[in-house]
Protein backbone atom coordinates (compact mmCIF):
# COMPACT_ATOMS: atom_id res chain seq x y z
CA UNK A 1 0.00 0.00 0.00
CA UNK A 2 2.44 2.19 1.09
CA UNK A 3 4.37 1.66 -2.22
CA UNK A 4 1.55 2.13 -4.64
CA UNK A 5 1.06 5.35 -2.84
CA UNK A 6 4.41 6.44 -3.79
CA UNK A 7 4.50 5.44 -7.09
CA UNK A 8 1.14 7.08 -7.79
CA UNK A 9 2.09 10.26 -6.07
CA UNK A 10 5.52 10.46 -8.45
CA UNK A 11 3.06 9.43 -11.66
CA UNK A 12 0.45 12.00 -10.32
CA UNK A 13 0.89 14.34 -13.13
CA UNK A 14 0.51 11.16 -15.42
CA UNK A 15 -2.59 9.35 -13.74
CA UNK A 16 -4.76 12.68 -12.73
CA UNK A 17 -6.28 13.00 -15.92
CA UNK A 18 -7.86 9.60 -15.69
CA UNK A 19 -9.55 10.58 -12.84
CA UNK A 20 -12.16 12.43 -15.08
CA UNK A 21 -13.46 9.14 -16.41
CA UNK A 22 -14.61 8.94 -13.01
CA UNK A 23 -17.42 11.45 -14.19
CA UNK A 24 -17.79 9.80 -17.96
CA UNK A 25 -18.50 6.55 -16.69
CA UNK A 26 -21.46 8.01 -14.54
CA UNK A 27 -22.92 9.26 -17.58
CA UNK A 28 -25.23 6.51 -18.50
CA UNK A 29 -26.67 6.40 -14.71
CA UNK A 30 -27.56 10.57 -15.19
CA UNK A 31 -29.11 9.90 -18.16
CA UNK A 32 -30.92 6.83 -16.81
CA UNK A 33 -31.88 8.74 -14.15
CA UNK A 34 -32.85 12.36 -16.04
CA UNK A 35 -35.30 10.21 -18.29
CA UNK A 36 -36.75 7.88 -16.45
CA UNK A 37 -36.83 9.07 -12.79
CA UNK A 38 -36.31 12.58 -12.50
CA UNK A 39 -38.55 13.63 -16.04
CA UNK A 40 -41.38 11.55 -14.77
CA UNK A 41 -41.19 12.61 -11.24
CA UNK A 42 -41.43 16.52 -12.16
CA UNK A 43 -43.93 15.02 -14.45
CA UNK A 44 -46.03 13.42 -12.32
CA UNK A 45 -45.67 16.93 -9.84
CA UNK A 46 -46.69 18.88 -13.01
CA UNK A 47 -49.90 16.70 -13.06
CA UNK A 48 -50.75 16.87 -9.24
CA UNK A 49 -51.64 20.74 -9.53
CA UNK A 50 -53.88 20.44 -13.13
CA UNK A 51 -57.08 18.62 -12.68
CA UNK A 52 -56.06 16.52 -15.40
CA UNK A 53 -58.52 13.20 -16.06
CA UNK A 54 -59.70 10.80 -18.87
CA UNK A 55 -58.11 11.27 -22.44
CA UNK A 56 -57.00 14.97 -21.73
CA UNK A 57 -53.33 15.71 -22.42
CA UNK A 58 -51.07 17.46 -20.06
CA UNK A 59 -51.10 20.64 -21.99
CA UNK A 60 -55.48 20.67 -22.13
CA UNK A 61 -55.57 19.96 -18.09
CA UNK A 62 -56.63 23.28 -16.02
CA UNK A 63 -54.18 24.26 -13.72
CA UNK A 64 -56.19 24.14 -9.77
CA UNK A 65 -53.18 25.01 -8.23
CA UNK A 66 -53.47 22.66 -4.98
CA UNK A 67 -57.41 21.80 -5.08
CA UNK A 68 -56.14 18.31 -5.55
CA UNK A 69 -54.18 17.98 -2.09
CA UNK A 70 -57.13 19.74 -0.28
CA UNK A 71 -59.53 17.77 -1.71
CA UNK A 72 -57.35 14.71 -0.51
CA UNK A 73 -57.08 15.81 2.59
CA UNK A 74 -60.26 17.09 3.37
CA UNK A 75 -63.35 15.64 1.71
CA UNK A 76 -61.88 11.93 0.41
CA UNK A 77 -62.73 10.06 3.02
CA UNK A 78 -61.15 6.45 0.79
CA UNK A 79 -57.75 8.42 0.90
CA UNK A 80 -57.52 8.90 4.63
CA UNK A 81 -58.55 5.18 4.74
CA UNK A 82 -55.98 4.13 2.47
CA UNK A 83 -53.21 5.81 4.32
CA UNK A 84 -54.33 4.71 7.69
CA UNK A 85 -54.45 1.10 6.19
CA UNK A 86 -51.40 1.29 5.01
CA UNK A 87 -49.38 2.98 8.12
CA UNK A 88 -52.16 -0.26 10.17
CA UNK A 89 -51.12 -2.73 8.53
CA UNK A 90 -47.30 -1.79 8.65
CA UNK A 91 -47.51 -1.44 12.11
CA UNK A 92 -48.93 -5.04 12.10
CA UNK A 93 -46.50 -6.82 9.91
CA UNK A 94 -43.47 -4.61 11.80
CA UNK A 95 -43.23 -5.21 15.33
CA UNK A 96 -43.84 -8.79 15.22
CA UNK A 97 -41.05 -9.32 12.04
CA UNK A 98 -38.73 -6.50 14.12
CA UNK A 99 -38.93 -9.22 17.49
CA UNK A 100 -38.49 -12.24 15.63
CA UNK A 101 -35.73 -11.13 13.50
CA UNK A 102 -33.77 -9.79 16.40
CA UNK A 103 -34.50 -13.07 18.42
CA UNK A 104 -33.61 -15.88 15.89
CA UNK A 105 -30.26 -12.95 14.65
CA UNK A 106 -29.33 -13.06 18.87
CA UNK A 107 -29.68 -16.52 18.42
CA UNK A 108 -27.46 -17.54 15.77
CA UNK A 109 -24.80 -15.18 16.71
CA UNK A 110 -24.82 -16.92 20.14
CA UNK A 111 -21.27 -18.52 20.52
CA UNK A 112 -22.39 -20.45 23.63
CA UNK A 113 -25.61 -22.29 21.77
CA UNK A 114 -23.33 -22.85 19.06
CA UNK A 115 -26.52 -23.59 16.42
CA UNK A 116 -26.53 -26.45 13.93
CA UNK A 117 -27.62 -26.13 10.16
CA UNK A 118 -27.89 -22.16 10.05
CA UNK A 119 -27.97 -22.48 6.53
CA UNK A 120 -30.48 -24.30 5.77
CA UNK A 121 -32.91 -22.58 8.73
CA UNK A 122 -31.86 -19.21 7.02
CA UNK A 123 -32.06 -20.43 3.44
CA UNK A 124 -36.10 -21.67 4.32
CA UNK A 125 -36.66 -18.58 6.12
CA UNK A 126 -35.50 -16.23 3.40
CA UNK A 127 -37.62 -18.36 0.96
CA UNK A 128 -40.78 -16.63 0.96
CA UNK A 129 -39.32 -13.16 0.54
CA UNK A 130 -38.13 -14.71 -3.25
CA UNK A 131 -41.51 -15.74 -4.43
CA UNK A 132 -43.67 -13.74 -7.52
CA UNK A 133 -46.66 -11.65 -4.77
CA UNK A 134 -49.02 -12.49 -7.63
CA UNK A 135 -48.36 -15.99 -6.80
CA UNK A 136 -48.30 -15.60 -3.00
CA UNK A 137 -51.97 -13.60 -3.42
CA UNK A 138 -53.12 -16.60 -5.51
CA UNK A 139 -51.80 -19.48 -3.17
CA UNK A 140 -52.50 -17.52 -0.02
CA UNK A 141 -56.23 -16.87 -1.61
CA UNK A 142 -56.78 -20.73 -2.04
CA UNK A 143 -55.87 -21.70 1.47
CA UNK A 144 -58.06 -19.01 3.10
CA UNK A 145 -60.81 -19.88 0.37
CA UNK A 146 -63.99 -20.44 1.20
CA UNK A 147 -65.63 -22.62 1.70
CA UNK A 148 -62.84 -25.60 1.49
CA UNK A 149 -59.79 -24.06 1.54
CA UNK A 150 -56.69 -25.71 3.96
CA UNK A 151 -57.53 -23.36 6.62
CA UNK A 152 -61.28 -24.04 6.65
CA UNK A 153 -60.62 -27.95 6.10
CA UNK A 154 -57.86 -28.25 8.97
CA UNK A 155 -59.95 -25.73 11.62
CA UNK A 156 -63.41 -27.92 11.01
CA UNK A 157 -61.02 -31.31 11.22
CA UNK A 158 -59.48 -30.17 14.61
CA UNK A 159 -63.21 -28.83 15.46
CA UNK A 160 -62.21 -25.50 16.23
CA UNK A 161 -64.93 -24.36 14.03
CA UNK A 162 -68.17 -26.26 13.07
CA UNK A 163 -68.98 -24.01 10.21
CA UNK A 164 -66.50 -22.34 7.11
CA UNK A 165 -65.59 -19.30 7.58
CA UNK A 166 -65.29 -16.18 4.78
CA UNK A 167 -62.08 -14.97 5.98
CA UNK A 168 -62.53 -12.66 2.82
CA UNK A 169 -65.79 -11.23 3.76
CA UNK A 170 -64.46 -10.32 6.84
CA UNK A 171 -62.31 -7.10 7.23
CA UNK A 172 -60.42 -8.56 9.93
CA UNK A 173 -59.55 -11.80 8.29
CA UNK A 174 -58.51 -10.09 5.46
CA UNK A 175 -56.17 -7.65 7.50
CA UNK A 176 -54.88 -10.99 9.49
CA UNK A 177 -53.94 -12.68 6.44
CA UNK A 178 -52.39 -9.61 4.54
CA UNK A 179 -50.28 -8.85 7.89
CA UNK A 180 -49.28 -12.66 7.75
CA UNK A 181 -48.10 -12.95 4.75
CA UNK A 182 -46.19 -9.31 4.78
CA UNK A 183 -44.45 -10.41 7.88
CA UNK A 184 -43.59 -14.31 6.50
CA UNK A 185 -42.27 -12.56 3.57
CA UNK A 186 -39.86 -10.39 5.60
CA UNK A 187 -38.94 -11.53 9.05
CA UNK A 188 -36.22 -13.94 7.28
CA UNK A 189 -34.87 -11.12 5.23
CA UNK A 190 -34.92 -8.48 8.47
CA UNK A 191 -33.14 -11.43 10.45
CA UNK A 192 -30.06 -11.62 8.31
CA UNK A 193 -29.23 -7.96 8.27
CA UNK A 194 -29.40 -8.24 12.01
CA UNK A 195 -26.89 -11.34 11.56
CA UNK A 196 -24.87 -9.16 9.60
CA UNK A 197 -24.65 -6.42 12.32
CA UNK A 198 -24.40 -8.33 15.22
CA UNK A 199 -21.23 -9.94 13.71
CA UNK A 200 -19.74 -6.53 12.99
CA UNK A 201 -20.16 -5.73 16.39
CA UNK A 202 -16.60 -6.13 18.15
CA UNK A 203 -15.77 -9.47 20.00
CA UNK A 204 -14.30 -8.49 22.50
CA UNK A 205 -17.24 -6.31 24.03
CA UNK A 206 -18.98 -9.79 24.36
CA UNK A 207 -16.13 -11.09 25.61
CA UNK A 208 -15.52 -8.90 28.14
CA UNK A 209 -19.49 -8.69 29.46
CA UNK A 210 -19.21 -12.56 29.83
CA UNK A 211 -15.98 -12.70 32.02
CA UNK A 212 -17.83 -10.02 34.23
CA UNK A 213 -20.89 -12.79 34.62
CA UNK A 214 -23.40 -10.67 32.67
CA UNK A 215 -26.35 -13.29 31.31
CA UNK A 216 -27.30 -13.75 27.65
CA UNK A 217 -30.39 -11.15 28.47
CA UNK A 218 -28.35 -8.48 29.69
CA UNK A 219 -25.54 -8.86 26.97
CA UNK A 220 -28.34 -8.58 24.22
CA UNK A 221 -29.94 -5.58 25.82
CA UNK A 222 -26.74 -3.67 27.77
CA UNK A 223 -24.54 -4.54 24.13
CA UNK A 224 -26.54 -5.98 21.25
CA UNK A 225 -29.34 -3.77 21.34
CA UNK A 226 -27.65 -0.82 21.84
CA UNK A 227 -25.13 -1.35 18.72
CA UNK A 228 -27.59 -2.60 16.66
CA UNK A 229 -29.49 0.63 16.77
CA UNK A 230 -28.90 2.15 13.20
CA UNK A 231 -29.33 -0.97 11.56
CA UNK A 232 -32.86 -1.26 13.14
CA UNK A 233 -33.62 2.09 12.00
CA UNK A 234 -32.94 1.25 8.84
CA UNK A 235 -34.74 -1.44 8.82
CA UNK A 236 -37.87 0.68 10.35
CA UNK A 237 -37.30 3.05 7.32
CA UNK A 238 -37.17 0.60 4.35
CA UNK A 239 -39.91 -1.26 5.82
CA UNK A 240 -41.97 1.40 6.47
CA UNK A 241 -41.27 3.24 2.72
CA UNK A 242 -42.02 -0.16 1.48
CA UNK A 243 -44.70 -1.09 3.40
CA UNK A 244 -46.66 2.45 2.06
CA UNK A 245 -46.02 0.67 -1.23
CA UNK A 246 -47.90 -2.50 -0.66
CA UNK A 247 -49.65 -3.41 -3.38
CA UNK A 248 -49.98 -6.49 -5.28
CA UNK A 249 -50.86 -9.00 -2.35
CA UNK A 250 -54.26 -6.83 -1.17
CA UNK A 251 -54.54 -6.27 -5.13
CA UNK A 252 -54.67 -9.65 -6.03
CA UNK A 253 -56.83 -11.52 -3.34
CA UNK A 254 -59.71 -8.96 -2.94
CA UNK A 255 -58.79 -5.61 -4.63
CA UNK A 256 -58.44 -3.95 -1.26
CA UNK A 257 -61.97 -5.38 0.06
CA UNK A 258 -63.95 -6.30 2.11
CA UNK A 259 -65.27 -2.90 3.06
CA UNK A 260 -62.11 -1.31 2.13
CA UNK A 261 -60.28 -3.14 4.55
CA UNK A 262 -56.95 -3.54 3.06
CA UNK A 263 -57.61 -0.71 0.39
CA UNK A 264 -53.98 0.56 0.59
CA UNK A 265 -52.26 4.07 -0.30
CA UNK A 266 -50.77 2.59 -3.32
CA UNK A 267 -54.54 0.50 -4.63
CA UNK A 268 -55.50 4.13 -4.20
CA UNK A 269 -53.30 5.68 -6.48
CA UNK A 270 -53.35 2.89 -8.84
CA UNK A 271 -57.08 2.90 -9.00
CA UNK A 272 -57.54 6.69 -9.63
CA UNK A 273 -54.72 6.85 -12.28
CA UNK A 274 -55.63 3.65 -14.30
CA UNK A 275 -59.14 2.74 -13.62
CA UNK A 276 -61.02 6.28 -13.48
CA UNK A 277 -58.33 8.32 -15.01
CA UNK A 278 -58.23 10.86 -12.20
CA UNK A 279 -54.96 11.65 -12.88
CA UNK A 280 -54.30 14.85 -11.33
CA UNK A 281 -55.97 13.43 -8.12
CA UNK A 282 -53.66 10.50 -8.11
CA UNK A 283 -50.25 12.20 -8.64
CA UNK A 284 -51.31 14.80 -5.52
CA UNK A 285 -51.72 11.49 -3.45
CA UNK A 286 -48.04 10.47 -5.29
CA UNK A 287 -46.91 13.24 -4.27
CA UNK A 288 -47.94 13.34 -0.80
CA UNK A 289 -46.39 9.37 -0.84
CA UNK A 290 -42.84 11.15 -1.75
CA UNK A 291 -43.02 14.10 1.08
CA UNK A 292 -44.24 11.45 3.69
CA UNK A 293 -41.37 9.08 2.83
CA UNK A 294 -38.67 12.18 2.31
CA UNK A 295 -39.49 13.17 5.86
CA UNK A 296 -38.52 9.95 7.29
CA UNK A 297 -35.61 9.22 5.65
CA UNK A 298 -34.51 12.47 6.22
CA UNK A 299 -35.10 11.99 10.10
CA UNK A 300 -33.27 8.74 9.84
CA UNK A 301 -30.18 9.98 7.75
CA UNK A 302 -29.53 13.08 10.51
CA UNK A 303 -29.81 9.70 13.35
CA UNK A 304 -26.60 8.20 11.41
CA UNK A 305 -24.95 10.53 9.00
CA UNK A 306 -21.66 9.72 9.92
CA UNK A 307 -22.26 5.88 9.02
CA UNK A 308 -22.63 6.78 5.38
CA UNK A 309 -18.84 6.54 4.04
CA UNK A 310 -17.51 6.03 0.79
CA UNK A 311 -16.23 2.66 -0.55
CA UNK A 312 -12.27 2.56 -0.26
CA UNK A 313 -9.95 5.80 0.33
CA UNK A 314 -9.77 6.54 -3.30
CA UNK B 1 -23.77 -23.46 39.34
CA UNK B 2 -21.27 -26.48 37.92
CA UNK B 3 -20.40 -26.92 34.22
CA UNK B 4 -22.71 -29.95 33.89
CA UNK B 5 -25.80 -28.75 35.51
CA UNK B 6 -24.90 -25.61 32.98
CA UNK B 7 -24.72 -27.86 30.10
CA UNK B 8 -27.91 -29.61 30.71
CA UNK B 9 -29.56 -26.35 30.79
CA UNK B 10 -27.77 -25.09 27.68
CA UNK B 11 -29.05 -28.63 25.80
CA UNK B 12 -32.49 -27.90 26.87
CA UNK B 13 -32.49 -24.46 25.48
CA UNK B 14 -31.00 -26.01 22.22
CA UNK B 15 -33.52 -28.56 21.73
CA UNK B 16 -36.41 -26.05 22.20
CA UNK B 17 -34.49 -23.45 19.94
CA UNK B 18 -34.56 -25.89 17.43
CA UNK B 19 -38.29 -27.28 18.04
CA UNK B 20 -39.17 -23.56 16.83
CA UNK B 21 -37.10 -23.40 13.87
CA UNK B 22 -39.03 -26.65 13.22
CA UNK B 23 -42.23 -25.17 13.09
CA UNK B 24 -40.92 -21.76 11.33
CA UNK B 25 -39.95 -24.09 8.58
CA UNK B 26 -43.19 -25.78 8.42
CA UNK B 27 -44.51 -22.40 7.91
CA UNK B 28 -41.92 -21.37 5.11
CA UNK B 29 -43.04 -24.68 2.99
CA UNK B 30 -46.61 -25.85 4.02
CA UNK B 31 -47.72 -23.17 1.62
CA UNK B 32 -45.81 -24.61 -1.72
CA UNK B 33 -45.88 -28.04 -0.78
CA UNK B 34 -49.90 -27.26 -0.33
CA UNK B 35 -49.96 -25.53 -3.84
CA UNK B 36 -47.80 -28.71 -5.58
CA UNK B 37 -49.92 -31.37 -4.36
CA UNK B 38 -52.89 -29.65 -5.03
CA UNK B 39 -52.18 -28.92 -8.47
CA UNK B 40 -51.87 -32.69 -9.14
CA UNK B 41 -55.33 -33.63 -7.37
CA UNK B 42 -58.97 -33.02 -8.99
CA UNK B 43 -61.25 -30.45 -7.86
CA UNK B 44 -63.27 -32.87 -5.55
CA UNK B 45 -60.22 -34.25 -3.77
CA UNK B 46 -58.91 -30.63 -3.19
CA UNK B 47 -62.47 -29.47 -1.70
CA UNK B 48 -63.03 -32.62 0.37
CA UNK B 49 -60.08 -33.10 2.29
CA UNK B 50 -56.37 -32.08 2.71
CA UNK B 51 -53.59 -34.75 1.60
CA UNK B 52 -50.16 -34.53 1.46
CA UNK B 53 -50.17 -37.35 -1.12
CA UNK B 54 -50.11 -36.09 -4.68
CA UNK B 55 -53.49 -37.28 -7.17
CA UNK B 56 -53.43 -38.13 -10.23
CA UNK B 57 -55.42 -34.77 -11.55
CA UNK B 58 -52.10 -32.96 -13.41
CA UNK B 59 -52.70 -33.59 -17.23
CA UNK B 60 -56.89 -32.77 -16.29
CA UNK B 61 -55.82 -29.59 -14.55
CA UNK B 62 -53.48 -28.46 -17.01
CA UNK B 63 -56.13 -28.87 -19.76
CA UNK B 64 -58.19 -26.68 -17.63
CA UNK B 65 -55.63 -24.01 -17.40
CA UNK B 66 -55.55 -24.00 -20.80
CA UNK B 67 -58.79 -23.48 -21.34
CA UNK B 68 -58.55 -20.51 -19.72
CA UNK B 69 -57.19 -19.31 -23.19
CA UNK B 70 -54.35 -18.30 -21.29
CA UNK B 71 -50.74 -19.47 -22.59
CA UNK B 72 -48.83 -19.95 -19.86
CA UNK B 73 -45.49 -20.95 -21.31
CA UNK B 74 -45.82 -17.58 -23.61
CA UNK B 75 -45.89 -15.81 -20.33
CA UNK B 76 -43.19 -17.59 -18.90
CA UNK B 77 -41.16 -16.95 -22.04
CA UNK B 78 -42.08 -12.80 -21.99
CA UNK B 79 -40.99 -12.71 -18.48
CA UNK B 80 -38.10 -14.25 -18.92
CA UNK B 81 -36.76 -12.19 -22.09
CA UNK B 82 -37.38 -8.94 -20.09
CA UNK B 83 -35.61 -10.38 -16.68
CA UNK B 84 -32.79 -11.51 -18.57
CA UNK B 85 -32.10 -7.93 -20.66
CA UNK B 86 -33.03 -6.03 -17.36
CA UNK B 87 -30.34 -7.92 -15.72
CA UNK B 88 -27.42 -7.61 -18.31
CA UNK B 89 -28.32 -4.01 -18.36
CA UNK B 90 -28.32 -3.64 -14.95
CA UNK B 91 -25.53 -5.22 -14.04
CA UNK B 92 -23.04 -3.50 -16.38
CA UNK B 93 -24.82 -0.19 -16.02
CA UNK B 94 -24.40 -0.46 -12.02
CA UNK B 95 -21.02 -2.19 -12.26
CA UNK B 96 -20.16 0.78 -14.53
CA UNK B 97 -21.14 3.62 -12.06
CA UNK B 98 -20.35 2.06 -8.92
CA UNK B 99 -16.42 1.23 -10.87
CA UNK B 100 -16.39 5.13 -11.70
CA UNK B 101 -17.36 5.92 -7.72
CA UNK B 102 -14.40 3.60 -6.17
CA UNK B 103 -11.63 4.08 -8.53
CA UNK B 104 -11.57 7.43 -9.48
CA UNK B 105 -11.20 10.86 -7.16
CA UNK B 106 -13.18 13.67 -8.75
CA UNK B 107 -15.36 16.44 -7.43
CA UNK B 108 -18.49 16.26 -5.95
CA UNK B 109 -18.04 12.04 -5.99
CA UNK B 110 -18.89 11.87 -2.45
CA UNK B 111 -22.22 13.87 -3.12
CA UNK B 112 -23.40 11.59 -5.59
CA UNK B 113 -22.87 8.77 -3.44
CA UNK B 114 -25.12 9.85 -0.83
CA UNK B 115 -27.62 11.15 -4.00
CA UNK B 116 -27.46 7.62 -4.35
CA UNK B 117 -28.37 6.48 -1.29
CA UNK B 118 -31.12 9.14 -1.13
CA UNK B 119 -32.96 7.91 -4.56
CA UNK B 120 -33.16 4.14 -3.32
CA UNK B 121 -35.45 5.55 -0.43
CA UNK B 122 -37.99 7.36 -3.07
CA UNK B 123 -40.99 5.05 -3.77
CA UNK B 124 -41.66 3.93 -7.34
CA UNK B 125 -45.26 5.21 -7.18
CA UNK B 126 -44.37 8.87 -7.07
CA UNK B 127 -42.81 9.23 -10.25
CA UNK B 128 -45.54 6.16 -12.17
CA UNK B 129 -47.75 8.76 -13.45
CA UNK B 130 -45.43 10.65 -15.00
CA UNK B 131 -43.87 7.72 -16.35
CA UNK B 132 -46.99 6.48 -17.89
CA UNK B 133 -47.84 9.82 -19.28
CA UNK B 134 -44.34 10.32 -21.00
CA UNK B 135 -44.22 6.97 -22.20
CA UNK B 136 -47.89 7.41 -23.97
CA UNK B 137 -45.92 10.43 -25.79
CA UNK B 138 -43.17 8.15 -26.72
CA UNK B 139 -46.01 5.60 -28.34
CA UNK B 140 -44.37 3.09 -25.71
CA UNK B 141 -47.55 1.77 -24.41
CA UNK B 142 -47.77 -2.70 -24.97
CA UNK B 143 -43.58 -2.32 -25.54
CA UNK B 144 -40.56 -4.14 -23.26
CA UNK B 145 -38.49 -0.93 -23.78
CA UNK B 146 -39.91 0.97 -20.52
CA UNK B 147 -39.77 -2.34 -18.98
CA UNK B 148 -36.45 -2.95 -19.37
CA UNK B 149 -34.46 0.45 -20.31
CA UNK B 150 -34.92 2.20 -16.79
CA UNK B 151 -32.62 -0.61 -15.02
CA UNK B 152 -29.53 1.92 -16.11
CA UNK B 153 -30.45 3.77 -13.41
CA UNK B 154 -30.63 1.21 -10.04
CA UNK B 155 -29.30 3.33 -7.26
CA UNK B 156 -29.48 -0.01 -4.87
CA UNK B 157 -27.62 -2.14 -6.84
CA UNK B 158 -24.95 0.64 -7.36
CA UNK B 159 -24.96 0.88 -3.58
CA UNK B 160 -24.62 -3.02 -3.03
CA UNK B 161 -21.91 -3.39 -5.82
CA UNK B 162 -19.87 -0.11 -4.31
CA UNK B 163 -19.67 -1.80 -0.56
CA UNK B 164 -18.99 -4.86 -2.57
CA UNK B 165 -16.20 -3.18 -4.55
CA UNK B 166 -14.73 -1.55 -1.89
CA UNK B 167 -13.40 -4.71 -0.76
CA UNK B 168 -11.89 -6.14 -3.33
CA UNK B 169 -10.97 -3.25 -5.45
CA UNK B 170 -6.94 -3.22 -5.42
CA UNK B 171 -5.88 -0.02 -7.47
CA UNK B 172 -2.14 -1.44 -8.54
CA UNK B 173 -4.04 -4.12 -11.09
CA UNK B 174 -5.39 -0.90 -12.72
CA UNK B 175 -1.91 1.35 -12.67
CA UNK B 176 0.31 -1.85 -14.24
CA UNK B 177 -2.40 -1.59 -17.02
CA UNK B 178 -2.19 1.70 -17.21
CA UNK B 179 1.11 1.47 -18.04
CA UNK B 180 0.92 -1.29 -20.38
CA UNK B 181 -0.96 1.20 -22.49
CA UNK B 182 -4.87 0.04 -21.82
CA UNK B 183 -7.45 2.42 -21.99
CA UNK B 184 -9.92 2.88 -18.92
CA UNK B 185 -12.75 1.19 -20.56
CA UNK B 186 -10.52 -1.74 -21.35
CA UNK B 187 -9.46 -1.80 -18.00
CA UNK B 188 -12.97 -1.44 -16.26
CA UNK B 189 -14.23 -4.52 -19.04
CA UNK B 190 -11.09 -6.82 -18.75
CA UNK B 191 -9.74 -6.10 -15.21
CA UNK B 192 -11.94 -4.77 -13.28
CA UNK B 193 -15.48 -6.91 -14.56
CA UNK B 194 -14.16 -10.28 -13.90
CA UNK B 195 -12.92 -9.61 -10.79
CA UNK B 196 -16.46 -8.13 -9.71
CA UNK B 197 -17.73 -11.91 -10.54
CA UNK B 198 -19.15 -12.87 -7.02
CA UNK B 199 -20.59 -9.25 -6.73
CA UNK B 200 -22.02 -9.15 -10.13
CA UNK B 201 -23.87 -12.51 -9.50
CA UNK B 202 -25.35 -11.60 -6.47
CA UNK B 203 -26.48 -8.66 -7.28
CA UNK B 204 -27.47 -10.38 -10.44
CA UNK B 205 -29.85 -12.61 -8.77
CA UNK B 206 -31.50 -9.51 -7.29
CA UNK B 207 -31.92 -8.07 -10.50
CA UNK B 208 -33.72 -10.83 -12.26
CA UNK B 209 -35.79 -12.18 -9.36
CA UNK B 210 -37.11 -8.30 -8.83
CA UNK B 211 -38.02 -8.04 -12.59
CA UNK B 212 -39.53 -11.78 -12.58
CA UNK B 213 -41.94 -10.64 -9.58
CA UNK B 214 -42.64 -6.94 -10.55
CA UNK B 215 -46.24 -7.07 -11.60
CA UNK B 216 -47.20 -2.84 -11.11
CA UNK B 217 -45.49 -1.60 -14.03
CA UNK B 218 -46.19 -4.09 -16.73
CA UNK B 219 -49.95 -3.95 -15.38
CA UNK B 220 -49.97 -0.63 -16.20
CA UNK B 221 -48.20 -0.17 -19.36
CA UNK B 222 -48.73 -3.90 -21.28
CA UNK B 223 -52.53 -4.31 -21.96
CA UNK B 224 -51.96 -6.72 -25.37
CA UNK B 225 -52.84 -10.70 -23.74
CA UNK B 226 -49.68 -11.88 -25.95
CA UNK B 227 -47.31 -9.73 -23.99
CA UNK B 228 -48.40 -10.41 -20.36
CA UNK B 229 -46.09 -11.34 -17.55
CA UNK B 230 -46.54 -14.02 -15.37
CA UNK B 231 -47.63 -11.94 -12.73
CA UNK B 232 -50.07 -10.71 -14.61
CA UNK B 233 -51.39 -14.13 -15.85
CA UNK B 234 -51.37 -15.23 -12.04
CA UNK B 235 -53.55 -12.43 -11.41
CA UNK B 236 -55.96 -12.93 -14.36
CA UNK B 237 -56.00 -16.70 -13.39
CA UNK B 238 -57.43 -15.80 -9.30
CA UNK B 239 -60.21 -13.29 -10.79
CA UNK B 240 -61.06 -16.64 -12.69
CA UNK B 241 -60.66 -19.14 -10.41
CA UNK B 242 -60.96 -17.07 -6.54
CA UNK B 243 -62.69 -14.17 -5.55
CA UNK B 244 -64.98 -16.81 -3.29
CA UNK B 245 -66.25 -18.43 -6.06
CA UNK B 246 -64.66 -21.44 -6.88
CA UNK B 247 -64.04 -22.94 -10.40
CA UNK B 248 -61.19 -24.98 -11.10
CA UNK B 249 -58.62 -24.27 -7.85
CA UNK B 250 -56.41 -27.72 -9.37
CA UNK B 251 -55.98 -25.72 -12.32
CA UNK B 252 -54.71 -22.71 -10.78
CA UNK B 253 -52.48 -24.00 -8.41
CA UNK B 254 -50.69 -25.68 -11.83
CA UNK B 255 -50.29 -22.20 -12.94
CA UNK B 256 -49.10 -20.55 -9.95
CA UNK B 257 -46.41 -23.94 -9.59
CA UNK B 258 -45.38 -23.21 -13.28
CA UNK B 259 -44.73 -19.34 -11.88
CA UNK B 260 -43.03 -20.19 -8.37
CA UNK B 261 -41.09 -23.21 -9.73
CA UNK B 262 -38.09 -21.28 -11.63
CA UNK B 263 -37.49 -19.20 -8.74
CA UNK B 264 -37.53 -21.88 -6.02
CA UNK B 265 -35.02 -24.09 -8.43
CA UNK B 266 -32.85 -21.03 -9.23
CA UNK B 267 -33.32 -19.80 -5.45
CA UNK B 268 -32.26 -23.86 -4.12
CA UNK B 269 -28.96 -23.88 -6.40
CA UNK B 270 -27.80 -20.04 -6.13
CA UNK B 271 -28.94 -19.68 -2.35
CA UNK B 272 -25.25 -18.92 -0.87
CA UNK B 273 -24.74 -15.95 -3.07
CA UNK B 274 -28.65 -14.91 -2.03
CA UNK B 275 -28.26 -15.08 1.37
CA UNK B 276 -24.74 -13.58 1.64
CA UNK B 277 -26.08 -10.62 -0.10
CA UNK B 278 -29.51 -10.56 1.95
CA UNK B 279 -28.03 -6.77 3.64
CA UNK B 280 -28.17 -5.49 0.66
CA UNK B 281 -29.63 -2.05 0.46
CA UNK B 282 -33.76 -1.83 -0.91
CA UNK B 283 -36.86 -0.68 0.05
CA UNK B 284 -38.94 -3.59 1.35
CA UNK B 285 -42.28 -4.63 3.00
Amino acid sequence: MENTKKSVRKKKSNFEKYNRFGYYFLIPFFVGFLLFTLYPMIYSIAISFTSMNGWQSFADATNVGLQNFITLLTSTPLFMKALGNSVMLWIFTFIPQVLLALILAAWWTNRKLNLKGSGFFKTVFYLPNMIMAASIAALFGGIFGYPTGLANLLLQNLHLINHPFNFFQSVWGTRGIVIFIQFWMWYGQTSIVYIAGITSIDEGLFEAARIDGASDGQIFRRITLPLLRPIVLYTFVTSFIGGLQVFDIPFIMTQGGPQNGVYTLSIFIYNQAFAYRNYGLASAASVLLLIISAVVSILMFRGFRERVNIGGEG
Amino acid sequence: MEPKSMSKQLRARRTLIYIFFGILTLLSLIPFIYMLVNSTRSLVQITSGVSLLPGSSLAHNLQILKGYGMNMWQGMGNSAFISIMSTAISVYFSALSAYALTAYDFKGKKIIYGFIIALIMIPGQVSMIGFYKFMIQLNLLDNYIPLILPVICAPASIFFLCEYMSTVYNKDYADSARLDGASELKIFHRIMLPMMKPGLATMGIFGFIFSWNNFMMPLILITNQKLYTLPMQIQVLTANGGGGHVVEWGAVYVGVSIAIAPTILAYLLLSRFIIGGGNAGGVKG
